[in-house]
């Protein structure tokens, strides 16, 4: 880096101990106070150089002789590989971090550790009570329960991430300011602390839904890899957040909005793959460019791939599952026209949305989850790094 | 020939502060300021520093004297970069640990872990953490505290934890801003002996101090700045202090002979 407008002066010597007299306190006239940084006061005369030996060099060359003796701008970023070269060497700063946090995260409850169950087992009772007993949105979703829990556990993990990740860097102002290491470790620490409680979410989630009759299948296994493409998802979620966040409050603010728009629009509540989409009625039916854009929205696809694993009833009707077949299909959109018993419907017509057409099918769902936690991991490590000297400031 | 490990060339640093005086700050008064899209009105430029110069070396520990508000703590935060230059530039050889008197590093986790993870968060490997851990918790002389979280600690206890900490690894540059004005008179001692050997294994110290005592036993060079430039700066150090006594309107300091 240059200096830019410099005036370039003759290069002064001053060795040590040779100094300006005694005593003397600098003018205090124009260019010092508040509100006085001006242009033309920045473009001084270059100022006198300090405590240095006889080799150095005064005025303009001071840069040059720093970088003869390999001295970098101290707000200088690595190298991207580089960078990513010491995250990997801290893992276990960032590992040990995490567990550390989440264990001291309830130390002040009296239940303790107990609540990273009951928070997500909460969660699931509060949203069962409002559109599962009271508002009988279940209509068109086999084994509503089972679904919604699912969803919402799912999400949660995203969720959780950005909200907290968009105040990762001012909560650890004081560890940034103290003491230099890759500032990414601390939204990937975040990123780790609710993968565990992932972890123990989906312990409970497991309960619930044998305790509901779900079968253990080999299926269950497909959510290993789809829980690795969504954390991956998360971890480049984390790093935008994160530096959005460093700058203003206004952001951690806002999320909270921006975020629950999102989980109504991901089909956490309703089905957006079959009955929303599906049924003449319903407010996606006619607009099948909506419904393809929400159904690949990340947040829907890792939550339909994590319940077509888990739950029978969600696989078996998936739009796709089944050959086409035109009339099954237009059954399950609109049984009263074909005089289908409620109880019928309930049992049986309701899995025939497997026989509809999909709008995104289960394969591009997969291409998808993999697709989004590429590009979200590498748009932000980069929109990170980018900023990486500048957190910290303030 | 010296190697150097901090460049600082005319540097210049500019803070804009937000949410100062005429700001009523009400919600009617931001929206009235966006729909006419003016800028806030309460930012407000200070000129931290104004054009500063020096070199310091492998084996220095520079004390950096001055009245409250003159720039000390910028200019340290500028070195560790965590401060823009607005013109000029901090040269540095790795990079700077900044101690201030902010009371903890991870203040919900224990003593035990805040040293484990800042051991770690400096690149140490987890082998030379284990071999370390128990002089840094001696050093410190936090005794049973260790496990107790870190939000606890008197700002004594915690200052002398996070010196342990930050001086655990051999620190290239280590800046020490008022980090060390809450310790007791055996640790003082104790930071001193700590201070030489980072300085005997090539490490530069920074230290700021408002007592001037502790600069003279500290360091061997100094500078005084006032308004954000240096007045004077040099190895002859108890002239540049007693100079600053007399121009603060102070006495010079009465000192044993040695």
């Amino acid at each position: 880096m240059t200096n830019r407008g410099r005036l370039s002066g003759p290069g002064r010597l001053t060795k040590p101990g040779s100094l300006s007299g005694p005593g003397g306190l600098p003018d205090n006239g124009s260019p010092a106070g508040p509100g006085s940084a001006s242009a033309t006061a920045l473009a001084a005369e270059p100022a006198e150089v300090y405590l240095a030996g006889d080799e150095v060099p005064g005025g303009e060359r001071l840069s040059e002789y720093a970088k003869q003796h390999q001295l970098a701008p101290a707000s200088a970023r690595p190298p991207a590989l580089k960078y990513l070269r010491m995250l990997w060497q801290r893992r276990q700063f960032i590992t040990g971090f995490a567990t550390a946090s989440n264990v001291a995260m309830y130390s002040e409850a009296r239940l303790g550790q107990l609540w990273q169950v009951l928070t997500p087992l909460l969660n699931a009772a509060v949203y069962f009570l409002i559109f599962g007993v009271l508002l009988h949105v279940s209509r068109g979703v086999p084994d509503y329960i089972t679904f919604l829990v699912t969803g919402i556990f799912v999400f949660n993990f995203t969720q959780r991430v950005c909200i907290t990740s968009s105040v990762v860097m001012r909560d650890n102002l004081p560890l940034i300011r103290a003491l230099p290491f890759p500032r990414g470790c601390l939204p990937l620490g975040y990123v780790i602390i609710e993968f565990q409680q992932l972890l123990l979410s989906f312990g409970v989630l497991f309960v619930i839904i044998l305790a509901y009759g779900e079968p253990f299948t080999w299926y269950w296994f497909l959510i290993l890899p789809i829980l690795a493409m969504q954390t991956l998802f998360n971890v480049g979620c984390a790093f935008i957040l994160a530096r959005w966040g460093s700058g203003f409050d206004d952001v951690s603010q806002l999320l909270p909005f921006v975020i629950r728009t999102w989980m109504y629009a991901s089909g956490v509540i309703f089905s957006i793959t079959t009955s929303l989409a599906l049924v003449p009625t319903q407010s996606l039916y006619n607009h099948k460019h909506l419904a393809y854009l929400l159904q690949i929205n990340p947040a829907a696809v890792y939550i339909t791939l994590i319940r077509n694993a888990l739950l029978t009833s969600q696989r078996i009707s998936m739009p796709g599952y089944h050959a086409f077949n035109a009339l099954k299909c237009s059954m399950y959109g609109n049984p009263a026209k074909y005089h289908i018993p409620p109880d019928v419907f309930a049992n049986k017509v309701i899995y025939y949305s497997s026989y509809c057409k999909p709008i995104v099918t289960q394969q591009a769902l997969w291409g998808y989850a993999a697709g989004w936690a590429v590009v979200a991991a590498v748009i932000g490590f980069f929109f990170f790094w980018w900023a990486e000297t500048r957190y910290g400031r303030g | 020939m010296a190697e150097p490990m901090v460049v600082v060339d005319d540097l210049h640093v500019v803070y804009r502060v937000y949410g100062s005086g005429a700001d009523k700050g009400t919600a009617a008064t931001a929206l009235l300021r966006m729909v006419k899209r003016q800028r806030r009105p309460s930012i407000r430029e200070v000129h931290a520093i104004q054009g500063m110069s020096f070199v310091a070396y492998k084996g220095d520990a520079v004390g950096v004297i001055g009245r409250n508000g003159s720039g000390k703590s910028t200019l340290l935060r500028a070195i560790a970069g965590l401060l823009p230059p607005e013109q000029g530039m901090v040269y540095t050889q790795g990079h700077a640990a900044l101690l201030g008197v902010n009371a903890a590093l991870l203040e919900n986790l224990t003593g035990e872990k805040n040293v484990i993870l800042g051991c770690l968060a400096m690149g140490m490997s987890p082998q030379t953490v284990k071999e370390r851990y128990q002089s840094i918790v001696d050093f410190s002389g936090v005794g049973d505290f260790i496990n107790l979280a870190m939000k606890t600690y008197s700002s004594g206890m915690g200052s002398r934890l996070r010196f342990a900490i930050a001086s655990a690894k051999n620190q290239d540059i280590l800046l020490v801003d008022e980090a060390l004005a809450t310790g007791d008179a055996e640790f003082r001692i104790k930071s001193h002996q700590r201070i030489d050997e980072l300085r005997a294994h090539a490490g530069t110290v920074f230290l700021v101090a408002h007592n001037l005592g502790e600069i003279e036993e500290t360091c061997n060079k100094v500078i005084w700045i006032e308004k954000g430039r240096i007045v004077q700066a040099g190895e002859n150090v108890l002239e540049i202090i007693d100079a600053y006594l007399t121009a603060t309107g102070g006495e010079p300091r009465v000192r044993e002979p040695k």
